[in-house]
Protein backbone atom coordinates (compact mmCIF):
# COMPACT_ATOMS: atom_id res chain seq x y z
CA UNK A 1 0.00 0.00 0.00
CA UNK A 2 1.78 3.35 -1.07
CA UNK A 3 1.15 6.12 1.51
CA UNK A 4 -1.75 9.15 0.42
CA UNK A 5 1.56 11.31 0.41
CA UNK A 6 -0.58 14.26 -0.04
CA UNK A 7 -2.78 13.94 2.68
CA UNK A 8 -0.03 13.42 4.84
CA UNK A 9 1.37 17.11 3.60
CA UNK A 10 -2.00 18.08 4.05
CA UNK A 11 -2.56 17.38 7.29
CA UNK A 12 1.27 18.87 8.59
CA UNK A 13 0.35 22.24 6.68
CA UNK A 14 -2.94 22.61 8.20
CA UNK A 15 -1.41 22.06 11.62
CA UNK A 16 1.09 24.51 11.15
CA UNK A 17 -1.31 26.73 9.78
CA UNK A 18 -3.74 26.39 12.66
CA UNK A 19 -1.21 26.87 15.09
CA UNK A 20 0.36 29.84 13.56
CA UNK A 21 -3.40 31.42 13.34
CA UNK A 22 -3.35 30.87 16.94
CA UNK A 23 -0.55 32.62 17.84
CA UNK A 24 -0.76 35.70 15.80
CA UNK A 25 -4.47 36.58 17.70
CA UNK A 26 -3.05 35.66 20.70
CA UNK A 27 0.49 36.55 21.55
CA UNK A 28 1.40 39.58 23.27
CA UNK A 29 4.50 41.35 21.24
CA UNK A 30 2.74 43.24 18.06
CA UNK A 31 5.98 42.27 16.68
CA UNK A 32 5.79 38.26 17.03
CA UNK A 33 2.53 38.42 15.96
CA UNK A 34 3.19 39.99 12.86
CA UNK A 35 5.88 37.08 12.21
CA UNK A 36 3.23 34.34 12.92
CA UNK A 37 1.19 36.18 10.50
CA UNK A 38 3.83 35.71 7.97
CA UNK A 39 4.28 31.77 9.26
CA UNK A 40 0.59 31.76 8.25
CA UNK A 41 0.92 33.22 4.70
CA UNK A 42 4.18 30.94 3.75
CA UNK A 43 2.21 27.61 5.48
CA UNK A 44 -1.03 28.57 3.17
CA UNK A 45 0.83 28.87 0.09
CA UNK A 46 2.62 25.48 0.44
CA UNK A 47 -1.04 24.36 0.88
CA UNK A 48 -1.98 26.58 -2.31
CA UNK A 49 0.73 24.97 -4.18
CA UNK A 50 -1.02 21.05 -3.01
CA UNK A 51 -3.56 22.07 -4.76
CA UNK A 52 -1.59 22.98 -8.14
CA UNK A 53 -2.08 26.59 -7.66
CA UNK A 54 1.44 27.61 -8.23
CA UNK A 55 0.72 31.30 -9.33
CA UNK A 56 -1.29 32.46 -6.52
CA UNK A 57 1.19 30.32 -3.95
CA UNK A 58 3.89 32.22 -5.59
CA UNK A 59 2.10 35.29 -5.86
CA UNK A 60 0.97 34.82 -1.82
CA UNK A 61 4.28 34.88 -0.69
CA UNK A 62 6.04 37.59 -2.66
CA UNK A 63 2.84 40.02 -2.09
CA UNK A 64 2.10 39.42 1.16
CA UNK A 65 5.28 37.76 2.95
CA UNK A 66 7.50 40.15 0.94
CA UNK A 67 5.65 43.51 0.34
CA UNK A 68 2.42 43.89 2.82
CA UNK A 69 3.89 41.81 6.28
CA UNK A 70 7.14 44.13 5.89
CA UNK A 71 5.09 46.76 6.19
CA UNK A 72 3.25 46.10 8.76
CA UNK A 73 6.58 45.45 10.68
CA UNK A 74 7.69 48.65 9.87
CA UNK A 75 4.28 50.55 11.50
CA UNK A 76 4.89 48.44 14.33
CA UNK A 77 8.21 49.33 15.01
CA UNK A 78 7.19 52.92 13.67
CA UNK A 79 4.63 53.38 16.26
CA UNK A 80 5.83 53.52 20.26
CA UNK A 81 2.92 50.93 21.04
CA UNK A 82 2.31 50.67 24.67
CA UNK A 83 1.65 46.49 24.81
CA UNK A 84 0.28 47.42 28.53
CA UNK A 85 -3.00 49.55 27.82
CA UNK A 86 -3.83 47.35 24.52
CA UNK A 87 -4.23 43.92 25.94
CA UNK A 88 -6.44 45.46 28.77
CA UNK A 89 -9.46 43.17 28.52
CA UNK A 90 -7.92 40.47 26.76
CA UNK A 91 -8.97 37.96 29.73
CA UNK A 92 -12.50 39.38 29.88
CA UNK A 93 -13.32 38.89 26.18
CA UNK A 94 -11.88 35.74 25.88
CA UNK A 95 -14.81 33.65 26.73
CA UNK A 96 -17.27 35.07 24.55
CA UNK A 97 -14.48 35.50 21.69
CA UNK A 98 -14.45 31.37 22.02
CA UNK A 99 -17.93 30.73 22.40
CA UNK A 100 -18.21 32.86 19.21
CA UNK A 101 -16.19 31.25 17.23
CA UNK A 102 -16.74 28.01 18.05
CA UNK A 103 -20.48 27.95 17.67
CA UNK A 104 -19.68 29.70 14.29
CA UNK A 105 -17.26 26.98 13.56
CA UNK A 106 -19.87 24.02 14.49
CA UNK A 107 -22.77 25.77 12.42
CA UNK A 108 -19.74 26.13 9.34
CA UNK A 109 -19.54 23.01 9.34
CA UNK A 110 -23.04 21.32 9.74
CA UNK A 111 -23.64 24.00 6.66
CA UNK A 112 -21.59 23.10 3.87
CA UNK A 113 -22.33 19.82 4.02
CA UNK A 114 -18.96 17.47 4.56
CA UNK A 115 -20.56 14.47 3.22
CA UNK A 116 -21.36 15.64 -0.37
CA UNK A 117 -18.05 17.09 -0.32
CA UNK A 118 -16.18 14.84 0.50
CA UNK A 119 -17.36 12.53 -2.51
CA UNK A 120 -15.20 15.60 -4.70
CA UNK A 121 -12.29 14.37 -5.53
CA UNK A 122 -9.99 16.11 -7.57
CA UNK A 123 -9.74 16.06 -11.36
CA UNK A 124 -7.04 15.03 -13.10
CA UNK A 125 -5.60 18.25 -14.55
CA UNK A 126 -7.99 21.10 -14.70
CA UNK A 127 -5.85 23.52 -16.90
CA UNK A 128 -3.78 21.63 -18.80
CA UNK A 129 0.17 21.65 -18.26
CA UNK A 130 0.99 24.97 -16.61
CA UNK A 131 -1.21 26.92 -13.86
CA UNK A 132 -0.14 30.76 -14.95
CA UNK A 133 -0.77 29.80 -18.60
CA UNK A 134 -4.27 29.26 -17.68
CA UNK A 135 -4.85 31.75 -14.92
CA UNK A 136 -3.02 34.45 -17.90
CA UNK A 137 -5.47 33.35 -20.71
CA UNK A 138 -8.21 34.03 -18.56
CA UNK A 139 -7.05 37.53 -16.85
CA UNK A 140 -6.30 38.75 -20.08
CA UNK A 141 -9.39 37.63 -22.29
CA UNK A 142 -12.54 37.56 -20.01
CA UNK A 143 -11.14 39.38 -17.16
CA UNK A 144 -9.10 41.57 -19.14
CA UNK A 145 -11.25 45.10 -17.36
CA UNK A 146 -11.20 43.75 -13.75
CA UNK A 147 -7.43 43.87 -14.15
CA UNK A 148 -7.51 47.27 -15.30
CA UNK A 149 -9.63 48.45 -12.58
CA UNK A 150 -7.67 46.40 -10.02
CA UNK A 151 -4.73 48.26 -11.70
CA UNK A 152 -6.27 51.40 -10.91
CA UNK A 153 -7.20 50.69 -7.21
CA UNK A 154 -3.93 50.37 -6.40
CA UNK A 155 -2.83 53.42 -7.83
CA UNK A 156 -5.42 54.93 -5.54
CA UNK A 157 -3.98 52.90 -3.08
CA UNK A 158 -0.65 54.18 -3.38
CA UNK A 159 -1.48 58.08 -3.75
CA UNK A 160 -4.10 58.04 -0.31
CA UNK A 161 -0.95 56.19 1.50
CA UNK A 162 1.55 58.86 0.56
CA UNK A 163 -0.96 61.70 1.14
CA UNK A 164 -2.33 60.56 4.09
CA UNK A 165 1.11 60.08 5.59
CA UNK A 166 2.94 63.56 4.32
CA UNK A 167 3.97 66.28 6.17
CA UNK A 168 5.57 69.63 5.41
CA UNK A 169 7.64 70.04 8.77
CA UNK A 170 8.71 73.98 9.63
CA UNK A 171 12.11 75.00 10.31
CA UNK A 172 13.78 71.96 9.86
CA UNK A 173 17.37 72.83 8.41
CA UNK A 174 17.86 70.40 5.62
CA UNK A 175 20.67 70.49 2.41
CA UNK A 176 19.71 71.58 -1.18
CA UNK A 177 22.68 69.75 -3.34
CA UNK A 178 21.91 71.43 -6.57
CA UNK A 179 21.97 74.66 -4.96
CA UNK A 180 25.07 73.90 -3.84
CA UNK A 181 26.67 72.71 -6.63
CA UNK A 182 25.09 75.89 -8.57
CA UNK A 183 26.74 77.97 -6.52
CA UNK A 184 28.65 81.15 -7.90
CA UNK A 185 31.96 82.53 -6.60
CA UNK A 186 30.20 85.77 -6.39
CA UNK A 187 27.70 84.91 -4.49
CA UNK A 188 30.04 83.57 -1.71
CA UNK A 189 32.44 86.49 -1.44
CA UNK A 190 31.36 89.90 -1.11
CA UNK A 191 34.32 92.78 -1.96
CA UNK A 192 33.18 95.90 -0.70
CA UNK A 193 34.96 99.22 -0.39
CA UNK A 194 36.14 100.43 3.22
CA UNK A 195 38.25 103.20 3.77
CA UNK A 196 41.57 102.93 4.75
CA UNK A 197 42.83 102.38 8.38
CA UNK A 198 45.13 105.65 8.25
CA UNK A 199 42.11 107.97 7.44
CA UNK A 200 39.75 105.78 9.71
CA UNK A 201 42.22 105.92 12.30
CA UNK A 202 42.48 110.17 11.56
CA UNK A 203 38.59 110.41 11.99
CA UNK A 204 38.55 108.67 15.33
CA UNK A 205 41.52 110.50 16.73
CA UNK A 206 39.90 113.32 15.59
CA UNK A 207 36.19 113.00 16.78
CA UNK A 208 37.84 111.96 20.36
CA UNK A 209 40.80 114.29 21.26
CA UNK A 210 39.35 117.49 22.20
CA UNK B 1 -17.38 12.33 8.17
CA UNK B 2 -14.69 12.96 6.27
CA UNK B 3 -12.91 10.75 3.17
CA UNK B 4 -9.70 10.23 5.39
CA UNK B 5 -7.98 7.94 2.65
CA UNK B 6 -7.65 10.88 -0.12
CA UNK B 7 -7.66 14.52 0.05
CA UNK B 8 -11.26 16.02 -0.59
CA UNK B 9 -12.25 19.31 -1.10
CA UNK B 10 -14.20 18.34 2.38
CA UNK B 11 -10.00 19.06 3.77
CA UNK B 12 -9.54 22.45 2.36
CA UNK B 13 -13.36 23.52 3.23
CA UNK B 14 -12.87 23.06 6.69
CA UNK B 15 -8.92 24.18 7.10
CA UNK B 16 -10.96 27.40 5.68
CA UNK B 17 -14.01 27.37 8.47
CA UNK B 18 -11.22 27.35 11.10
CA UNK B 19 -9.34 29.41 9.78
CA UNK B 20 -11.68 32.20 9.72
CA UNK B 21 -13.55 31.46 12.87
CA UNK B 22 -9.87 32.07 14.36
CA UNK B 23 -9.62 35.36 13.00
CA UNK B 24 -13.35 36.26 14.39
CA UNK B 25 -12.18 35.17 17.78
CA UNK B 26 -9.16 37.58 17.27
CA UNK B 27 -10.99 39.77 16.42
CA UNK B 28 -13.13 39.63 19.30
CA UNK B 29 -10.25 39.60 22.24
CA UNK B 30 -8.02 41.73 20.58
CA UNK B 31 -10.58 44.65 20.68
CA UNK B 32 -7.78 47.44 21.67
CA UNK B 33 -4.86 46.86 19.35
CA UNK B 34 -5.69 48.16 15.80
CA UNK B 35 -2.61 46.48 14.55
CA UNK B 36 -3.75 43.13 15.66
CA UNK B 37 -7.57 43.54 14.31
CA UNK B 38 -5.84 44.33 11.11
CA UNK B 39 -4.17 40.83 11.08
CA UNK B 40 -7.16 39.04 12.07
CA UNK B 41 -8.98 40.79 9.04
CA UNK B 42 -6.14 39.54 6.59
CA UNK B 43 -6.49 36.53 8.17
CA UNK B 44 -10.10 35.92 7.58
CA UNK B 45 -9.27 37.02 3.95
CA UNK B 46 -6.60 34.41 4.11
CA UNK B 47 -9.14 31.93 4.80
CA UNK B 48 -11.52 33.13 2.22
CA UNK B 49 -8.80 32.62 -0.44
CA UNK B 50 -8.37 29.30 0.45
CA UNK B 51 -11.83 28.32 -0.49
CA UNK B 52 -11.96 30.05 -3.56
CA UNK B 53 -8.53 27.89 -4.33
CA UNK B 54 -9.90 24.74 -3.57
CA UNK B 55 -13.01 25.30 -5.09
CA UNK B 56 -11.28 26.26 -8.16
CA UNK B 57 -9.05 23.24 -8.57
CA UNK B 58 -11.96 20.73 -7.40
CA UNK B 59 -14.08 22.12 -10.12
CA UNK B 60 -12.02 22.68 -12.69
CA UNK B 61 -13.01 26.16 -13.29
CA UNK B 62 -10.29 29.11 -13.59
CA UNK B 63 -12.86 32.05 -12.05
CA UNK B 64 -11.83 31.00 -8.79
CA UNK B 65 -8.27 31.57 -8.72
CA UNK B 66 -8.86 34.86 -11.03
CA UNK B 67 -10.85 35.77 -7.98
CA UNK B 68 -8.18 35.30 -5.77
CA UNK B 69 -6.19 37.61 -7.98
CA UNK B 70 -7.79 40.38 -7.26
CA UNK B 71 -8.66 39.54 -3.52
CA UNK B 72 -4.88 39.97 -3.33
CA UNK B 73 -5.20 43.02 -5.36
CA UNK B 74 -7.40 44.44 -3.33
CA UNK B 75 -6.17 43.33 -0.28
CA UNK B 76 -2.87 44.90 -0.51
CA UNK B 77 -4.80 48.20 -0.99
CA UNK B 78 -6.37 47.90 1.92
CA UNK B 79 -3.86 47.25 4.31
CA UNK B 80 -1.70 49.93 2.75
CA UNK B 81 -4.42 52.00 3.75
CA UNK B 82 -5.22 51.32 6.47
CA UNK B 83 -1.52 51.21 8.35
CA UNK B 84 -1.21 55.08 6.60
CA UNK B 85 -4.58 55.90 8.67
CA UNK B 86 -3.06 54.13 11.47
CA UNK B 87 0.18 55.99 11.42
CA UNK B 88 -1.75 59.54 10.86
CA UNK B 89 -3.82 58.29 13.90
CA UNK B 90 -0.97 58.10 16.31
CA UNK B 91 1.00 61.17 15.16
CA UNK B 92 -1.98 62.86 15.77
CA UNK B 93 -3.42 61.10 19.50
CA UNK B 94 -0.50 59.26 20.58
CA UNK B 95 -2.49 56.06 20.98
CA UNK B 96 -3.94 52.92 19.24
CA UNK B 97 -6.11 52.11 21.95
CA UNK B 98 -9.13 51.59 20.34
CA UNK B 99 -10.89 52.55 23.70
CA UNK B 100 -9.55 55.86 23.82
CA UNK B 101 -10.45 57.11 20.00
CA UNK B 102 -14.02 58.35 20.71
CA UNK B 103 -13.52 62.03 19.81
CA UNK B 104 -16.40 61.06 17.32
CA UNK B 105 -19.18 59.92 19.85
CA UNK B 106 -22.22 61.77 19.26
Amino acid sequence: MTLPWDLIFFYAFATVLVGAALCVISVKNSVHAALFLVLTFFTSAALWLLLQAEFLAIALVLVYVGAVMVLFLFVVMMLDVNTESTREGFIRYLPVGLLVAVVMLVEMLALIGMKQMSALVAPADPGGASNTAWLGNALFTNYLLPFEVAAVILTVAIIAAIMLTLRQRIGTRKQHPAAQVAVKASERIRIIKMPSSAVAGNATGEATTP
Amino acid sequence: MIDTTQLTLAHFIALGAILFCISVAGIFINRKNVIVLLMAIELMLLAVNMNFVAFSRFLGDVSGQIFVFFILTVAAAESAIGLAILVVLFRNRATINVGELDSMKG
